[in-house]
């Protein structure tokens, strides 16, 4: 048992390895022609970080369940990013620094302002947070680590801690191939982070078995939601773009904030000379049956109250006061009941995790892994 | 030797199941009369049918995923094929596969688009008549190499066509009115718009590069040879949407696109102007920092422009309010511009006329007859000599992994189970039975042509683990 912390030398799935030993994304979409990027069925996709050893990735997956990376020692990046709900956190408003739990369950920690994303799909977005504030996945991963609500770690005690732990000083040699009295630095422990983060794609839905040709992967009732979907009366499609079902833009759409909480501006601090009050990223819906509750602070409960959103009046639940410039494409859709539940049949119909990671019984540290209560991945 | 026998398995494979191709997909012909259902006969259809429907009214959405398809309207002594939405029906034909064409079809009265192509290549939508009341009439978005011509389109709430985020296409012949906008090329590039009339909307013609979506540049397109007259109707479309800002009275409008060439077109009666080039400054919407907001490098050559200009309206006569003036000009030019030139530029009346130069005496865009591709864009990027081993790992290795329990069976089993046998397993993967209690049953993967499913098979068969196995025989 003196190893009983091993690197994988074989790439996740959706991964092929290269001559190089670096682990490339595979997806069928990639063999389509032009045009790249986005809209309709078969379409190529952007440009994804890949291009990681299966070592890195493998390390960067135990450095992600483990909560010795969260000040308190008791915060590891999936309490906020759980398997269990899509790697977002089943919250409305994310909590962080000093909780206990995951879920609706999670309590006794910091409250932040705004709900954990999904990673699923990560490696192909540009720019991260809700308000657009990051450009990499290594500057996001930055954030949660070192803000005093989330994980409430610094650079200094979290290249202490890694360094003084023998199984992570192995480890990191064996992926990096560190000298003997090599420093593991922040750089490098975020690195392998995003390795693992970008590990994580979803592209063989039922949905992408119809795109690429299999007339009957989706019921006539899904039909008829992608059909509601793509129309230019709900214009779903003309934001949440085909492939990755996002256009990766920020958008105004004046969603509701919950009783209580005060107006949320969005990315207009962050990029203050334009007219983004209110506007937040247009987030992915794949897996989006897995990332209940909706909306950048979770103010809707369920897919129904987000289409409804969507159905009623154009801009209605945006705040007077605050002028917001409601994005064109928000319209007044006047859909009828049945073609609501179609819409959220095609919704549904954007599940699939098959290349979920295997969540680790134990991490280096020896510090508990986050409970994990469906099967969302493989012990080992 | 072995690789010998295998590239011999797919010589010999790809014989067999080409020669199936040529037999199963012999194009045939589908009709479809009054009282039966356009998607019926869609969903009937194979990569290189044609569906011929016959004059009646269906009240239907049409929605056409696969590729090769032509749907055409077969018009009886006037009598025409019209699809009405009754304004409840959301959209009239929907196309998201490659190589499709939409014919003669009268369409009126649905909610969202008439007719819609997304993401689809090599597309011709022709000889259509589309009543609105929809937002767009014809539109092709995210959509290359294409056709849009000998198009009726008139009661539209934005633009009567519409390219967004294309490439490569003819919009010619077409007549647009009675619409906010006759035509408009959105963040696009390499678009030829020629021969069309424009007349009786908000404004004719617009070419623009709107801020906020995925495709960051517009550029080269072609304004040729058009009438565009009278586009004096005020601005009709909803309060909020993307048409609502843009001003009446216009000929054509350049809004922040670059290299546009305006040329030979006879624009008459347009009562703000003939020509209007702005950016993104002048409208509501946010600035994007990952696009130039700035329209340059337009080329005005000799256009016809007559009754231009008479009685400014909206933000043409504030701009000009604010310049102390009352006359309004044939050209007006609202922004900074780099590159721009007007031929003849004495004898056009411009706003903005210290930003032009003089285009050389004689330039022309005459050369240009065509934007269509000379081939069409081919769906897939050539094979790849890993075919098999990509297919698998993009797509089983999701459940299966060589050696131990994932959702699936180990494949080290079913290599046993197959030996030898390729094609059977190439067949079962696509309608796979439930076989093991201890498993889930396995989705088909029927989408994956006979090729793929073939290629694969023969991956796992005589490579998938080798290099396990090799290792381990060597420790």
């Amino acid at each position: 048992m003196t190893l009983a912390f091993t690197l994988s030398d074989r790439c996740p799935p959706s991964f092929m390895i290269d001559e190089n030993g670096k682990c490339q994304l595979v997806s069928l979409y990639q063999r389509y022609s032009a045009p790249e990027g986005f809209g309709g069925l078969r379409k190529p996709l952007p440009e994804a970080r890949d291009g990681f050893s299966p070592q890195e990735i493998d390390l960067g997956r135990y450095l992600f369940f483990d909560p010795l990376l969260g000040g308190d020692k008791k915060t590891s990046c999936a309490h906020c990013h759980h398997p269990d709900y899509g790697y977002a956190d089943g919250r409305g408003t994310a909590m962080g620094f000093g909780g206990s739990g995951v879920g609706a369950k999670r309590r006794d920690g910091a409250e932040l302002e705004r709900g954990a994303p999904t990673l699923w799909n990560v490696a192909f977005l540009r720019r991260l947070f809700w308000d657009w504030r990051a450009t990499s996945l290594e500057e996001q991963a930055q954030g949660p680590l070192f803000a005093a609500a989330e994980m409430g770690n610094t650079p200094a005690q979290l290249e202490a801690d890694i360094n003084a732990n023998g199984t992570y000083r192995r480890l990191f040699t064996q992926a990096y191939g560190l000298a003997h009295d090599e420093k593991i630095g922040t750089a490098l422990i975020i690195q392998a982070l995003v390795a693992f983060e970008a590990s994580l794609v979803s592209l063989n839905s039922r949905y992408d078995h119809y795109a690429h040709g299999d007339h009957n992967a989706l019921s006539e009732q899904e039909q008829i939601g992608h059909n509601i979907f793509r129309s230019f009366v709900t214009r779903c499609s003309q934001c949440h773009t085909p492939p990755l079902f996002t256009n990766v833009e920020l958008a105004v759409i004046g969603a509701p904030e919950p009783p209580g909480k005060n107006f949320d501006l969005g990315a207009d601090p962050i990029f203050p000379d334009m007219k983004l009050r209110g506007a937040f990223k247009v987030p992915t819906l794949r897996n989006i049956s897995r990332t209940a509750p909706y909306m950048h602070s979770g103010s809707l409960e369920r897919l129904q109250d987000v289409v409804e959103f969507y159905n009623d009046k154009r801009g209605h639940a945006a705040p007077e006061e605050q002028n917001l410039i409601i994005h064109w494409h928000i319209t007044n859709p006047n859909l009828r009941k049945e073609e609501e539940t179609a819409l959220i049949a095609f919704l549904n119909s954007l599940e699939d995790e098959t290349a979920a990671p295997v969540v680790p019984n134990a991490v280096p540290s020896g510090l508990g892994v986050v409970s994990v209560e469906a099967d969302a991945g493989l012990k080992n | 030797m072995r690789k010998r026998i295998f590239a011999l398995v797919v010589a010999l494979s790809a014989l067999i199941s080409s020669t199936c191709v040529f037999s199963a997909t012999q194009s045939k012909v589908i009709t479809v009369r009054e009282g039966a259902s356009i998607q019926a006969a869609v969903k009937l259809a194979n990569p290189g049918d044609t569906i011929e429907v016959y004059p009646g009214l269906y009240k239907e959405t049409v929605y056409i995923d696969k590729n090769d398809i032509t749907i055409r309207g077969v018009v009886v002594a006037g009598e025409w094929p019209v699809m009405d939405g009754e304004d409840t029906l959301n959209d009239g034909i929907l196309v998201a596969g490659h190589g499709v064409t939409v014919d003669r079809f009268f369409i009126r009265r649905f909610k969202g688009n008439g007719i819609m192509t997304q993401g689809a290549n090599n597309y011709k939508i022709i000889n259509n008549i589309v009543e609105g009341d929809s937002v767009y009439g014809i539109f092709p978005q995210f959509s290359n190499n294409g056709l849009v011509a000998d198009n009726v389109i008139w009661n539209v709430h934005d633009a009567a066509i519409y390219l967004g985020m294309c490439e490569n296409a003819d919009v010619v012949r077409n007549d647009t009115f009675g619409s906010v906008m006759g035509i408009e090329i959105e963040n696009s590039k390499n678009i030829l718009v020629e021969n069309n009339t424009a007349h009786d909307n908000s404004s004719g013609i617009q070419v623009t590069l709107l801020q906020g979506l995925p495709v960051k540049t517009a550029s080269n397109t072609i304004v040729r040879r058009n009438f565009i007259s009278n586009n004096n109707v005020p601005n009709f479309a909803p309060r909020g949407s993307a048409a609502a800002g843009t001003p009446a009275g216009t000929g054509i409008v350049i809004f922040a696109a670059d290299d546009t060439v305006v040329e030979g077109n006879i624009i008459t009666g347009n009562d703000s102007a003939a020509i209007v080039m702005v950016d993104h400054d002048s409208s509501p919407n946010v600035r994007d920092p990952e696009m130039d907001p700035t329209p340059d490098n337009a080329k005005i050559y000799d256009n016809v422009y007559w009754n231009n200009g008479t009685k400014p309206l909206g933000a043409a006569k504030d701009v000009l309010e604010q310049a102390g003036l009352k006359e309004g000009f044939e050209v007006m030019l609202v922004t900074k511009s780099k590159g721009s030139c007007i031929a003849n530029p004495s004898s056009v009346r411009v706003f903005g006329a210290d930003q032009f130069t003089a285009c050389p005496d004689g330039a022309t865009s005459a050369g240009i007859t065509t934007m269509q591709l000379s081939e069409p864009i081919a769906e897939n990027l050539e094979q790849t000599e890993y075919n098999g081993r990509f297919a698998y790992k993009a797509i089983c290795a999701g459940c299966h992994i060589y050696e131990g329990r994932m959702v699936g069976p180990p494949m080290r089993v079913i290599q046993a189970l197959y030996m030898d046998r390729p094609e059977a397993m190439a067949q079962w993967i696509a309608n796979p039975t439930h076989k093991r209690d201890d498993y889930p049953e396995m989705p088909p993967q029927n989408y994956l042509s006979e090729e793929d499913r073939l290629a694969i098979a023969n991956y796992i068969l005589n490579d998938l683990g080798k290099s396990r196995q090799l290792r381990q025989s060597r420790e």
